[in-house]
């Protein structure tokens, strides 16, 4: 290989990136209309500037929201900020473990928690189910980005059958 | 039988019983005076100058620790901007109080001296303990630093949650429990919290749980 076959690849991406950069302008002035080739993209090129929307507002109104499904995880629906979750304390089972629960009258977590994988029970709560905003989360007032056609079991069950042999 | 005093001590002694041969009434009494308030003021002012959050994170264990920790929490970084500084919490505002708690940091500054918690591992093991001394300042003195801001007349617990404002009502409100019982941890991480029941935990036995009381069924 000789020195200016290494000199071009090392100029290649000075080269290209600004024909790339003005292909791709050219092109969405090109179509006119802006292309949406991804839900979870805001149609914007990834040039522009755009001023982020607001931080949307936590949902802190404390009534319990019921599950789409059953092995959903239930939200939370108080704060959680600072809200201490690591190896030295679990501010969340300070009211949610098994003897707290009757002094601040807080769900008790489910006792799925306190199996371990093969199924054994543990006087306290399983290491693999400590994190709890790992499948708990709370909620914001935002609206969804992408439309979602979830129905729920109840819905589908009552649902007239295709075939019409429901009664 | 008399004991003599040594010479070194008579002397002084002497001088200062004596009455001044040289110097009038005037200048001792109106120099006296200038000099308590340029002693006292001087004294006042570094006084203050170590009560202030740039003294404490001038050493690096508060600084990369401590100080860390409490620009996440809501004492620091909110939406009225209002914040906490180090003393607000740590110090007493009393001037008795605070010369007091003054003293008592001597300890730290021979902590500082021998390196006590100089790298984050030392700090952390050690966390525990530290915890413990300021819980048990807090709960001494009534959780006096917190109620330097956040009065009992002024919280309007119509603005709280339903199950805090009952907590409230039912122990703050009665001086049964104070601030520190249930609020650890509010400032900075906490240290391993094993065996550290939360201040709703234990029972008042002969009023019940709180348990009880949030239900409903305690008139």
């Amino acid at each position: 290989m000789r020195l200016y076959h290494l000199a071009l690849l090392a100029a290649l991406p000075c080269l290209l990136v600004p024909a790339l950069l003005s292909a791709q302008n050219t092109g969405s002035v090109n179509t006119g209309s802006v292309k949406i080739d991804s839900p979870f993209r805001p149609p914007v090129q990834f040039t522009d500037e755009v001023t982020p929307p607001q931080i949307p507002a936590d949902v802190t109104d404390d009534r319990r929201v019921a599950r789409n499904y059953p092995e959903q995880p239930p939200v939370i629906p108080h704060n959680v900020r600072d809200y201490q979750l690591n190896l030295n304390t679990n501010r969340c089972l300070t009211c949610h473990s098994r003897q707290y629960t009757e002094a601040v009258q807080a769900p008790m977590i489910s006792i799925t928690h306190y199996l371990d994988r093969e199924g054994q029970t543990l006087g306290a709560v399983s290491p693999r189910r400590y994190f709890c905003m790992q499948c708990h989360v709370p909620q914001t007032t935002a609206q969804p980005l992408v439309p979602n056609t979830f129905q729920t079991i109840d819905s589908m069950i009552s649902r007239p059958s295709a075939g019409g042999a429901g009664q | 039988m008399r004991l003599k005093l040594p010479e070194f001590l008579l002397r002084p002694w002497r001088t200062l019983s004596s009455p001044s041969r040289y110097l009038s009434l005037g200048f001792l009494t109106l120099g006296g005076f200038a000099a308590g308030v340029i002693f006292w003021g001087g004294f006042n002012t570094v006084l203050e100058a170590t009560n202030q959050e740039q003294f404490c994170v001038g050493c690096h264990e508060m600084n990369t620790n401590v100080y860390e920790e409490l620009k996440q929490t809501i004492h620091f970084t909110n939406r009225s901007g209002v914040r906490a500084t180090c003393p607000d919490c740590h110090v007493p505002h009393e001037w008795t109080d605070k010369i007091a708690r003054k003293m008592q940091a001597s300890k730290e500054v021979w902590g500082k001296i021998f390196g006590t918690i100089n790298t984050r591992d030392k700090f952390v093991a050690m966390r525990r303990e530290l915890a413990e001394h300021e819980w048990a300042r807090l709960k001494a003195n009534n959780s006096l630093e917190c109620r330097n801001c956040h009065s009992t007349e002024s919280m309007d617990i119509t603005k709280q949650g339903a199950r805090a404002a009952r907590v409230h009502e039912r122990y703050l409100f009665t001086g049964e429990r104070t601030c520190i019982d249930c609020h650890k941890g509010i400032a900075h991480q906490l240290p391993n919290m094993d065996g550290v029941q939360p201040g709703w935990s234990e029972v008042s036995s002969e009023k019940g749980t709180i348990g009880h009381w949030l239900a409903g069924e305690v008139k």
